[in-house]
């Protein structure tokens, strides 16, 4: 018999942060159905939020595909924005490109991709400059990450 | 486990006339309507009395404990909820209304606001610990606590682990009777005077392994015709003794519990849905500028209870009137308490996941896919006809083998149709042959294909 595997595909709009966090919320709700830890969920839900906000701040909105089986949620977050230049860089706690507009709604405090490191089990970053960026999160259900 | 579900809120069945508006306004998605009644779902029910609030039949209706089990007692101990005060128009005064609990029956009168203010007190206490989960979450409304167990499990460390000021009076009151008057316990009844359904659950089956010290629980709307009459007959607005002040008065409604802390940043929230929607970011750690969320379930907070007799928003300038009455007249001493540790929960809250699927991760799975694949199979109108609040819901039910597919009307008529083909065929009726079935014409099959 075939692995039972649940895919969902939702669309990210750009620069709408009302609509954001609807897509994260929606996993939650289907990994708490699952019977997934709440620690676990946690972890997915915000990880996989941080992306999506960074969709909609600098990637003029994006994609976000997850997919669950039995051990893990997959979640792969891709935009067509500006890329990240030095990825390194960007990785530390407070770096932000995030215009004052976007400060002053509470956003770009430069702390997304380190949240989202704490938070999965497993994060890869493929960017480009002018061509956008796709991050891979992977969250095992049996992981005792602590955060 | 006979008390394991039990809950205040009930449906009147000869009242119910089946409509969808409970099932379209329920958080949990609690409510089904089945054989043209609706059937609350016992282990998803938190209390919150939403359904009573938008029923138009007034078919749903919380259970309380009689006036007259008063008389199960030699000595009666009152303890009126602070949205009490707001039940009654600026004629009638607090002084009034304590004075007249005791004319109708009670031996002595505690007012829960008295307690409110020493949870405050414990509040900030416990607040001064760093090591403490912010945001912190009001745990004063059982409902909102109930919501958390259920939906929001990460945010349990979130809950403030301190004793709602209901059970903070029942324990005092108990404690100053005994002390004055000599009497002993098990003489003692503590009766709670209640706008809220919630808090009946609490009592009669509190959170895992806890005691109530309030014995029973009586509504407003029972109360509130025989303090009238009294107050109508005997105006004495003598003050009674060890009076809250305006603090624990102002508990009542929105915001009272929060600014009371006068300090960090604090959100009130209350309705259940805008609750759900704050504790919904809560979870995603996006509140963590925040120290402290009062929410209650009702709108405009206990003044909005399913069992208050006024108008929230009536009660509320009510309660407004009386707070001011307060503040002009004394500042009364707010209430202290030297032991805070004793107020501190001895045990938390536990996660009850009954949203799950299965225990099974592999047949939750198999169950998720199935209900994805059902989903889409159906109208996605969410119009309730089949007694499930959506489609969704619908598409989990007949997984989880409470429902089947026909339930749904579009589902219902296709089939109809279908069989209503397969008649046709069998028969070979020629239908155009038949001067009676001239102008008859099946519909289209190839539409709804």
């Amino acid at each position: 018999m075939k692995k039972a595997v649940i895919v969902r595909d939702y669309t990210i709009p750009a620069n709408d942060f009302t609509i954001a966090g609807e897509a994260s919320s929606n996993v939650r709700k289907i990994l708490t159905q699952l019977g997934v830890s709440p620690n676990v969920v946690k972890r997915a839900s915000i990880a996989m939020y941080e992306a999506e906000i960074n969709a909609v701040i600098h990637g003029k909105g994006g994609n976000a595909h997850v997919e669950i089986d039995e051990n893990k949620i997959y979640i792969v977050i891709s935009d067509e924005g500006p890329g990240i230049a030095d990825l390194e860089l960007a990785m530390q706690e407070g770096y932000s490109t995030a215009p004052d507009s976007i400060r002053e709604m509470g956003f770009g405090a430069g702390m997304g991709l380190s949240n989202m490191k704490k938070h999965a089990d497993i994060l890869d970053i493929d960017t480009e400059v002018n061509r956008g960026t796709t991050v891979h999160i992977t969250v095992y259900f049996n992981s005792d990450k602590k955060i | 486990m006979a008390q394991a579900y039990f809950h205040s809120v009930t449906l009147d069945k000869d009242r119910c006339k089946g409509c969808t508006n409970c099932i379209k306004h329920c958080p949990t998605e609690a409510i089904r309507v089945r054989g043209g009644k609706a059937v609350i779902i016992a282990e998803r029910c938190i209390d919150c009395g939403e359904c009573l609030r938008v029923c138009p039949y007034h078919a749903k209706k919380a259970v309380t404990d009689k006036f007259e089990s008063i008389h199960d007692y030699k000595f009666k101990i009152a303890l009126p909820a602070p949205s009490l005060y707001g039940q009654f128009g600026p004629k009638y005064t607090r002084p009034q209304i304590v004075n007249a609990l005791r004319k109708i029956g009670f031996d002595y009168v505690f007012e829960v606001a008295r307690a409110a203010e020493i949870v405050t007190n414990a509040t900030l206490e416990y607040m001064n610990n760093d090591k403490v989960k912010r945001p912190v979450i009001s745990s004063a409304c059982p409902a909102v606590v109930r919501l958390i167990q259920v939906s929001f499990p990460s945010l349990i460390e979130n809950l403030l682990k301190i004793e709602s000021p209901m059970e903070v009076a029942a324990t005092l009151s108990r404690q100053e009777v005994n002390k004055k008057y000599g009497i002993p316990a098990e003489d003692i009844g503590v009766f709670f005077i209640s706008p809220c359904a919630a808090k009946v659950t609490s009592v009669k089956a509190p959170y895992e392994d806890k005691v109530s010290k309030v014995d029973r629980v009586l509504s407003f709307k029972d109360i509130y015709i025989p303090l009238l009459e009294v107050m109508k007959k005997d105006n004495d607005k003598q003050e009674p003794f060890s009076l809250s002040s305006a603090i624990g008065v102002a508990w009542a409604g929105t915001g009272g519990e929060s600014e009371a802390l006068n300090k960090g940043r604090r959100i009130a929230v209350h309705g259940i849905k805008n609750v759900n929607d704050i504790l919904e970011q809560a979870a995603q750690d996006k509140l963590d500028d925040i120290d402290f969320i009062e929410a209650l379930a009702c709108p405009e907070g206990c003044l909005g209870g399913p069992l208050a007799v006024e108008n929230p928003f009536i009660a509320k300038v009510n309660l407004k009137n009386e707070i001011e009455n307060i503040r002009k007249s004394r500042a009364h001493s707010v209430h202290k308490i030297d032991n805070v540790e004793r107020l501190v929960w001895k045990s938390t809250v536990e996660y009850r996941p009954i949203m799950k699927l299965d225990d099974d991760m592999m047949k939750a799975l198999e169950k998720m896919q199935k209900i994805d694949e059902l989903t889409e199979g159906l109208p996605g109108l969410d119009c309730g006809a089949c007694g499930a609040p959506s489609c969704r819901a619908l598409a989990e039910d007949i997984v989880l083998g409470s429902a089947k597919e026909t339930d749904c009307i579009f589902k219902l008529r296709k089939k109809v149709t279908d069989i209503a083909y397969q008649l046709y065929e069998i028969e070979d009726i020629n239908l155009s042959g038949n001067e009676k079935y001239q102008n008859f014409t099946l519909p289209n099959r190839k539409t709804e294909e």
